[in-house]
């Protein structure tokens, strides 16, 4: 009963975060994207672009609402669930999560006036500079979470005096090791993501529909953005490796099946463990792991037999690792295709297989975010606090969490069938066509190749 | 003031301040529904759509700011009512869940629907039900704790009178304040037919409300008599309470100034809120968490009230810009933007 308990737990909470993970990453991505047209579109007077930033908003308004919700709930159930974590830890790291509070606030007042008032000024400019709290709030609300995870894992800032933590120091809790790459890698992360699910659904649209100025327009801006944005995130999860390396070498070595300490590690992709716990039908690179965690290829990199059987994590993360890390090569590695094709006049970057797979990459990045979630977390066990508590003495006494889980279950099911559905129903029947002609009179003529 | 109290004020004052904007929400949902049903839908719901739409997720953010701050503040909460509220605050959770999304799906999405409409109006009367379990709890009585398990007496709760008047006193009040606050915006827009029918449901649930709220204070004395006394020596701030509600029925029977009655209807219940709150010190939950005993670290309880500080000076100037853009603009207020 009591094993049961905590694997419920564990469950119950991976399945409300990995649910709000998708809506909270929409959250702080989107509204940089939607500035970010709203800002082309009135400086290049294109209504194109303006058009762009509307629709975005209309649907992101409907994920937000989901994020919100799912977001309380995680946040009730850190207590619900994890109530002697969140007893002990919260003396500590309380700090980040109250600011985050402050940060949806402003987050929300904004959002409410950006969505209402897109004709009620003027100057447009006006209007535009309300995305800019959004972006803000959203972001911060992404770094002061990842502050508490990054504490988690390298916990800083306070002293032990039998068994509880005193002498608090809550910035420093705030600005432990893991913070800086965590927080740098999330959130270029998160923008990529949004990027590519943003390319994804203008590829769809091309591919069902036809091409028209306003669909090139929107699939240049949201591929260059890939580009960049994918580019970024590959040089932050390098940033996040090396910092593994230092500071948390367990994680990264129950990633890479790095058991031994050794100088010029290979790194391993793929493959699977045999009976003897060896690495067989793997790819090898010579070098490259030291490489990854060091910046050397000759560097020694501590392998897992450094910490005891019992404190290891689990070896499966490794496939969450690779895939990940294959999705951030493809994600660039397909915009740049794009851009290649753009260039040749010759070739056609619209055309049928190249659509298909910028289709791809918007759920490809939403896997990689989950992929990469479920490696640091698991990369994380036994521990809950690394080195203070352990995920089993944090869970909580009662005995209904097996029927809340259930309960979650439905839950979840119903908000992201409904949340589809909504937003299916929201663009087929008004498509941007009918939308343009609506809004803009004067440009719909000559729009359509 | 040791920082201790500076943080449970600043929390009861959210809470406060959640339960005002959350009553006009979830009072609104129910008022919503019942028009359709009753077929005025036509006369009100275009009102409350306006109001609410740009809002709703403030009001969200009020509820987590509390339960956060409290956490923040008193990390002993979480152990305690954290373990006792799992099964009651996962249904307000989900209900929660419900209420945002569907009204999200609704509003924003395209199509209206009858089933949409009343998940709405009926989760907003069951999530202060639900949440309310929480203040029963505070009395004590209800949480055991042996051998470093606490648990919740379900039994005790389901058939504690406590439970049930503060449960119906919560869902009344909820009706009472944001009839009241829909009377004073329907007379902003100039909207004469809603107003017609929303003051008759102010006035409908003024009555209830009080009678509610002289019952829980009545089976307060019969459950906890350290509490109740507390709240008897404060009787000048219940008096206070009991005024400003006078005040504000008697201007809405003689139908002027909606705004200052919904003034008084918030001082009412600022008052009411305050006496309970303070009567019940120095407990957090009875006999378990005490304010001075329960409180974080000296420095993490300096470092939240001076991120509270620079939060609401980023704050208030948005807030202002949010009622000046809705709230105080004639000419949004009425529909014309
Ligand atoms: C679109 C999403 C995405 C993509 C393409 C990548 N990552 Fe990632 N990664 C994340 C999304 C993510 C994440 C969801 O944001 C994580 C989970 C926890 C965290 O801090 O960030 C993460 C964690 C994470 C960690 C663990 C950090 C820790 O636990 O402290 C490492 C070492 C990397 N990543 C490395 C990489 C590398 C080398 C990539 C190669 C391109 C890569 N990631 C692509
Ligand atoms: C939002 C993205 C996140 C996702 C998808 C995610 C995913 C997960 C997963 C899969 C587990 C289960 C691990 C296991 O027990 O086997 C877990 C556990 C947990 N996570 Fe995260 N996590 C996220 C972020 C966070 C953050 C930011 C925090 C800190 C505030 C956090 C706190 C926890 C806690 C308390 C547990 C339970 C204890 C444990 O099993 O380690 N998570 N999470
Ligand atoms: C890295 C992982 C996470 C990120 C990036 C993230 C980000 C966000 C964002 C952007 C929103 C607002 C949605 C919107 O308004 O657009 C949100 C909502 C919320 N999140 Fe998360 N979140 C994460 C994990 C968590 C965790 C672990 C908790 C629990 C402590 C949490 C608690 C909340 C709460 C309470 C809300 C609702 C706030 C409101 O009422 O506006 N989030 N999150």
């Amino acid at each position: 009963m009591e094993l049961d308990t905590v694997l419920m737990s564990r469950l119950l909470t991976a399945m409300t975060l990995g649910f709000h993970i998708i809506f909270a990453t929409l959250g702080v991505g989107i509204p940089l994207m939607i500035s970010i047209a709203e800002f082309i579109g009135i400086k290049k007077n294109d209504p194109h672009y303006q058009l762009l930033a509307r629709r975005w908003t209309r649907g992101f308004v409907i994920t937000v609402a989901v994020g919100v919700v799912t977001g309380t709930a995680i946040g009730l159930q850190l207590s619900l669930i994890w109530p002697n974590f969140m007893q002990v830890a919260g003396n500590v790291i309380s700090l980040p999560l109250f600011m985050e509070v402050f940060a949806f606030f402003f987050e929300a007042i904004f959002l409410g006036i950006y969505l209402y008032t897109w004709d009620r000024f003027t100057n447009p400019y006006i209007h535009w500079s309300f995305s800019l709290p959004i972006i803000i709030g959203g972001g911060f609300s992404a770094v002061f979470i990842t502050t508490v995870n990054a504490f988690m894992n390298t916990p800083e800032g306070f002293t032990t005096e039998n068994g509880t933590f005193a002498a608090v120091n809550p910035l420093a809790a705030m600005l432990n090791p893991a913070t800086p790459t965590k927080v740098f890698h999330v959130l270029s992360s998160a923008y990529l993501t949004c990027a590519a699910i943003l390319a994804a659904i203008t590829a769809f649209m091309i591919l069902k529909r036809k091409t028209t100025d306003y669909h090139k327009k929107a699939l240049r801006l949201t591929m260059t953005m890939t580009f960049l944005f994918g580019l970024v995130t590959a040089l932050a999860g390098d940033t996040s490796a090396k910092f593994l390396a230092d500071h948390q070498s367990e994680k990264l070595a129950a990633a890479e099946w790095h058991f031994e300490t050794s100088n010029n590690a290979d790194l391993i992709l793929f493959g699977w463990l045999n009976e003897n716990n060896e690495p067989t039908g793997e790819m090898r690179i010579p070098g490259l792991l030291s490489f990854l965690a060091h910046g050397n290829f000759n560097a020694e990199v501590t392998g897992l037999e450094e910490v005891p059987t019992d404190k290891q994590p689990p070896l499966w993360i490794h496939y969450m690792f690779d895939l990940m890390v294959t999705i951030g090569f493809l994600l660039p590695g397909i915009a740049l295709l794009y851009f290649i094709l753009a260039m040749v006049k010759r070739w056609n970057e619209h055309n049928k297989g190249l659509l298909s797979l910028i289709f791809l990459s918007g759920p490809l990045a939403v896997l990689a975010i989950e992929f990469g979630w479920i490696y640091a977390e698991e990369g994380r066990q036994p521990w809950i606090i690394r080195g203070y508590m352990t995920v089993e003495e944090a869970v909580t006494s009662s005995s209904y969490v097996p029927h809340m889980f259930v309960l979650f279950f439905v839950l979840y099911v119903v908000l992201g069938t409904l949340c589809v559905v909504t937003l299916r129903k929201l663009f087929r029947n008004n498509p941007a066509e009918v939308e343009l002609e609506k809004h803009y009179p004067t440009i719909t003529k000559g729009d359509d190749e | 003031m040791s920082y201790e109290l500076v943080g449970i004020s600043v929390l009861w004052l959210f809470l406060y301040g959640y339960l005002i904007v959350a009553s006009i929400d979830f009072g609104a949902g129910f008022f919503a529904f019942y028009a359709k049903v009753t077929k005025k839908d036509h006369v009100i719901n275009q009102l409350i759509a306006r109001y609410l739409s740009p809002v709703w997720e403030v009001t969200n953010v009020f509820f987590v700011f509390f339960f956060v701050g409290i956490v923040g503040f008193f990390p002993d909460t979480a152990y305690y009512y954290g373990t006792a509220m799992l099964v009651p605050a996962s249904f307000a959770i989900i209900l929660l869940a419900i209420r945002g999304s569907f009204y999200a799906f609704e509003n924003y999405g395209s199509k209206q629907s009858t089933l949409y409409t009343f998940l709405y109006g009926a989760s907003g009367l069951f999530i202060p039900a639900s949440l309310s379990v929480a203040l029963t709890i505070s009395e004590g009585g209800f949480i055991t704790e042996a051998n470093g398990n606490v648990s919740l007496n379900y039994m005790d709760l389901f058939t504690s009178p406590l439970s049930w008047s503060i449960v119906a006193l919560s869902i009344v009040s909820i009706l009472f304040i944001s009839a009241t606050f829909l009377t004073f915006y329907a007379a902003r827009a100039q909207d004469w037919p809603a107003l017609k029918l929303v003051r008759t449901f102010a006035l409908f649930w003024s009555t209830p409300t009080i009678i509610a709220a002289l019952t829980t204070f009545i089976v307060l004395s019969q459950h906890n008599e350290r509490h109740y006394e507390n709240m008897l020596n404060l009787w000048w701030v219940f008096g206070l309470s009991v005024g400003f509600f006078l005040i504000a029925i008697w201007l809405l029977y003689q139908q002027k100034r909606y705004g200052l009655a919904f003034i008084s209807v918030m001082l009412q219940f600022l008052f009411a809120f305050f006496g309970y709150g303070v009567g019940q010190y120095p407990y957090l939950l009875d006999p378990y968490i005490l304010i001075h005993e329960g409180a974080t670290h000296p420095s993490m309880g300096i470092a939240l009230i001076a991120a509270f500080i620079g939060g609401l000076l980023l704050l208030i100037p948005s807030l202002i810009l949010l009622f000046k853009l809705f709230l105080f603009d004639a000419a949004y207020v009425k529909g014309k933007k």
